[in-house]
This record gives C-alpha cells, structure tokens and sequence, in this order.
C-alpha cells in the first residue's frame, strides 16, 4: 500500500455508494426513487448527467420495473447496478428469485429500513431480511467506508464464474446512508483495474451463439437448477474471502466473513451486524477498562452464512447476546436462528431485538446487555431493548 | 431441454428449436383412436388441436403425432362425425 493512492473525502453512506458505482462504471443503472436510498439515486444521477460514467440511467415507474430492467440488462450482458430500500425492495421481490434463479450478476445497494405498517422511514434490518433466502448474496456494512469498499467486492464476487449470483450490499438507512463520514476514496486506477471488465460466457446479445433465458422447465429440471444456486452459495462463501484479501492489499482492510473484536478471552460476547456495530464496539472499550471480559461478533457476509466457522469462534463463548433489528412474528428471528445452528450446549443465547422504526440503540442499552449476560440472565425468550410499557 | 444436455446455469438453453426434443406425448394418460373410414377430412381437429401434432399430407390428415400428443381429447369433442374417441391408456 503506498501513500498517496486515495483521498479522503466527506460522504454519507449513500454518496459512498454512488462514488463507489462512479468508479465501476456500470453499463446499466435503474432504481426508483425511495427515502433513504435517496442520496444514492441523487448523487448517481448528477455522475451520470455530468458524463463521469458511460453508464445508461433509466428512469422507470417503480421498483418492480427497475429490478426487472435489471435482468433484462444484466441477461443482454451488461454490468448492472440498482438502488432501493423497505417497501421498494418488497415491490422488486418477485424478481429478486428470478435474478438469482437466471445466475444473473446484478449488485444492489440496499439503504435499510422498517418496513410498513404502520408506515415509517427509518432504520432496521426487517426489509433486508425479507429477501435473506432467496438467492442473493448479503453483505453487511458498519460504516460508509465498508460501503464504498464492499461494493468492488460485490461486483466481482457476483461476476466471478463460478458464482454467478446477484449480491446486496446492506447499509443502515439514514445512520450511514445520510451521516457524513470521511471516506479513502482510492484512485479511479486502481479501483478499475480491481473491478475489471464484465465478460460473461453467455449473454443475450451475443448474436454468434443465440440463447435462451428463462426458459419454462418442468418438475425434471427445475430440482436441479435450484440446486445449482445453493451449490453456486457454497461456492461464493470460498471465492469471498479470495476477493476480500485482494481487497485488502488496495485499502489494508479485512473484511473476513465476520470481525472479532476482543473474543479471544471474552466471557460474552454480542453478535450484531451493521451501525450498532460501531456502537457496540464503543461499548466493548469502556467495559473492557472496567476489567470486564465482554466481545464482539460483527457478522458482515450474512447470506450465504459461515455457519462453520462462526461456530469455531463461538464454541468457548459462555454467553452469547444476539442484536436484531428485525422483529420476529411467531418465530425465532433471523439472526438468532443463525447463530443458534452455531452453538453448543455450553453455549447460552438471548437474542435482543432493539432498534425498529428508528428506535435510537444508545451506547448504555449495550452496557446494560453486556451486564445482563455476564450476570447469566438468560433465556429463550427475546428481550425488547428499550420497548416502551 | 433434453435429458442429454448438460443443465447450462440458471437453466439457459444454448440451442435454439430445442423444444422439439421434449417428448410432451409421455405425459397421456388416454390417447385418441382415429377412425380413418368414418372421418369426413373437414380437418377440424387440425385446427383445434393445441399442440398442433395432427399432420397433414396432400391436405388430408394422417395419424396423430403421439410423440407430442398430450391426450387432452379436443379432437374427439369437435370431430362432427364423432370419428375419434378416447381411449384409456398411452
């Protein structure tokens, strides 16, 4: 790494992720406009205006439309990139199997927030987790530089061969997407040549080898196709960690599937993914001060899960406090059902849900679950952080 | 997609006509009895059938294509001299 290939620059997480798509220079851009995937949309659009990109910005009547462009686009052969949150990302869920069902490499960034209703515009993890089993790789940011990193990332992981796969990239709607942060932006060189071009075996508008796409198959076909997605997940979790470690010799940074913080001799530790990362890290360092042997799991690849290896580093863990923004309906919650796969029977969890609609998650709710665990106070049933009666 | 083809991902086809191998006949369960004496060749089947398997050659119909031929009985219920009937079995 030398010296002088980046500049930091002010950016919220949704200018992070339009500098990031400036950069990558796709061949199609679609989205419809949604709070807080805004600045996304907003700032792509002046890059585009300006000529700083090659890209075709196509402007359509909803998020059904925009995610279906995208598979028109990325099926004709195009690198294809979309933007969206909550209700938008629900309006493109009939496509989102499809896209991943065709192996087609589109890259979404996703500004997380609640979904409706009642109708409310800000951060939780619940939309994100509307499409965690269909296909699409999830990666999971803490801050506006992990935006701007990740999607490089995501672009080729979706691209690579063996992959195939259309992958979101996850950031905190409003806490990232609209908070100023200082990003390393590296040089355009330097960044295009990692990303590299978009070649794909097969395309549509390859008029020398005619193709079909999205064929009707039968019940003898469709096992095995499907199949082909998971087996193409398994492969993604192995040519991730590839991609990661040539990241990390551009920006110096890790992104393995998860980050430990202070796990190694921890007596409890708090999974969490996204913002209230960088909280509970916050909360970490002072309790640490205080002598208290307390950890952090910040997942950051979600789907596929690294199941095996979140295990490895869970299996001495006492007590195990899992952070979801999601809230479960006559079921386990999302991340809680991950993590419980994980665990030994030494292993106690309690899974806290904390932090919908926007709910504030202060620094002293973490301290106090921190607390909780080291004192034993657990149980299968969830806790409500800072529910009102 | 025949059964011979490796499956391309994402189930892409890379031959185009290839709904020709597919072989929908092996989905019958009754199959059409064509009387040849008692038909009128108003070629009415012809045109009704969905799958288009009825033949024609000199435009006179021929047997049915039973490699395509689902079963499904359109021929037998437009046939005005009732010169096909539905029979149990492939």
């Amino acid at each position: 790494m030398t010296k002088n290939n980046f500049k930091t620059i002010a950016l919220t997480g949704g200018e992070a992720a339009a500098e990031a798509m400036r950069q990558i220079n796709p061949a199609v851009f679609s989205a419809y406009p949604i709070t807080p995937q805004t600045p996304i949309i907003e700032k792509f659009a002046k890059i585009v205006e300006k000529g700083l990109v090659e890209t075709k910005f196509v402007s359509v009547e909803s998020e059904h439309s925009a995610m279906s462009l995208m598979v028109g686009a990325a099926a004709a052969g195009g690198r294809a990139m979309t933007a969206t949150s909550s209700q938008g990302l629900a309006l493109m869920i009939e496509i989102l199997p499809i896209t991943s069902g065709l192996r087609l490499p589109v890259v979404m960034n996703l500004a997380m927030r609640s979904i409706s209703a009642p109708l409310n515009i800000h951060n939780d993890h619940q939309d994100a987790m509307l499409a965690r089993d269909l296909g699409w790789i999830q990666i999971f940011c803490e801050n506006n530089q992990e935006v701007y990193e990740n999607n490089f990332l995501a672009v080729r992981l979706a691209e690579n061969s063996k992959v195939k796969l259309p992958v979101m990239v996850c950031q905190d709607g409003f806490i990232a997407s609209h908070n100023l942060e200082g990003v390393k932006v590296y040089d355009d060189k330097i960044i295009k040549n990692f990303v590299g071009d978009y070649t794909p075996e097969n395309y549509l508008l390859n008029l020398k080898k005619p193709l079909t796409i999205g064929a009707f198959v039968m019940p003898d076909y469709y096992f095995e196709i499907k199949k082909q997605v998971a087996d193409a997940m398994n492969e993604a979790k192995k040519v991730y960690l590839k991609i990661a470690q040539e990241l990390k010799k551009i920006t110096g940074n890790n992104y393995g599937y998860f980050e430990q913080y202070f796990m190694s001799d921890a007596k409890a530790v708090i999974v969490a993914m996204g913002s209230v990362s960088g909280t509970a890290k916050a909360a970490v360092d002072k309790l640490r001060s205080q002598g208290k042997k307390v950890g952090l799991l910040k997942i950051n690849l979600y789907r596929p899960f690294p199941y095996q290896e979140v295990e490895k580093v869970l299996n001495k863990i006492k007590f195990v406090g899992i952070l979801e923004r999601v809230m479960g309906c006559g079921s386990i919650t999302p991340l809680t059902s991950d993590i419980s796969e994980c665990l030994n029977s030494k292993t106690s969890r309690q899974t806290y849900i904390l932090g919908l609609g926007g709910r504030d998650v202060q620094m002293e709710e973490i301290e106090e679950i921190f607390n909780d665990l080291l004192k034993g106070k657990l149980s299968k049933e969830p806790k409500y952080v800072g529910l009102k009666n | 997609m025949t059964k011979k083809n490796k499956i391309l991902p994402g189930g892409i086809i890379d031959k185009p006509g290839s709904s020709k191998d597919y072989k929908t006949g092996s989905w019958r369960s009754q199959r059409p009895v064509w009387d040849k004496t008692k038909c009128i060749q108003c070629l009415v089947c012809v045109n009704y059938c969905p799958e288009n398997c009825i033949p024609l050659k000199e435009d006179k119909r021929v047997e049915t294509d039973f490699d395509y031929c689902k079963g499904c009985g359109i021929c037998a219920q437009v046939c005005p001299v009732k010169a096909i009937i539905m029979k149990e079995g492939k």
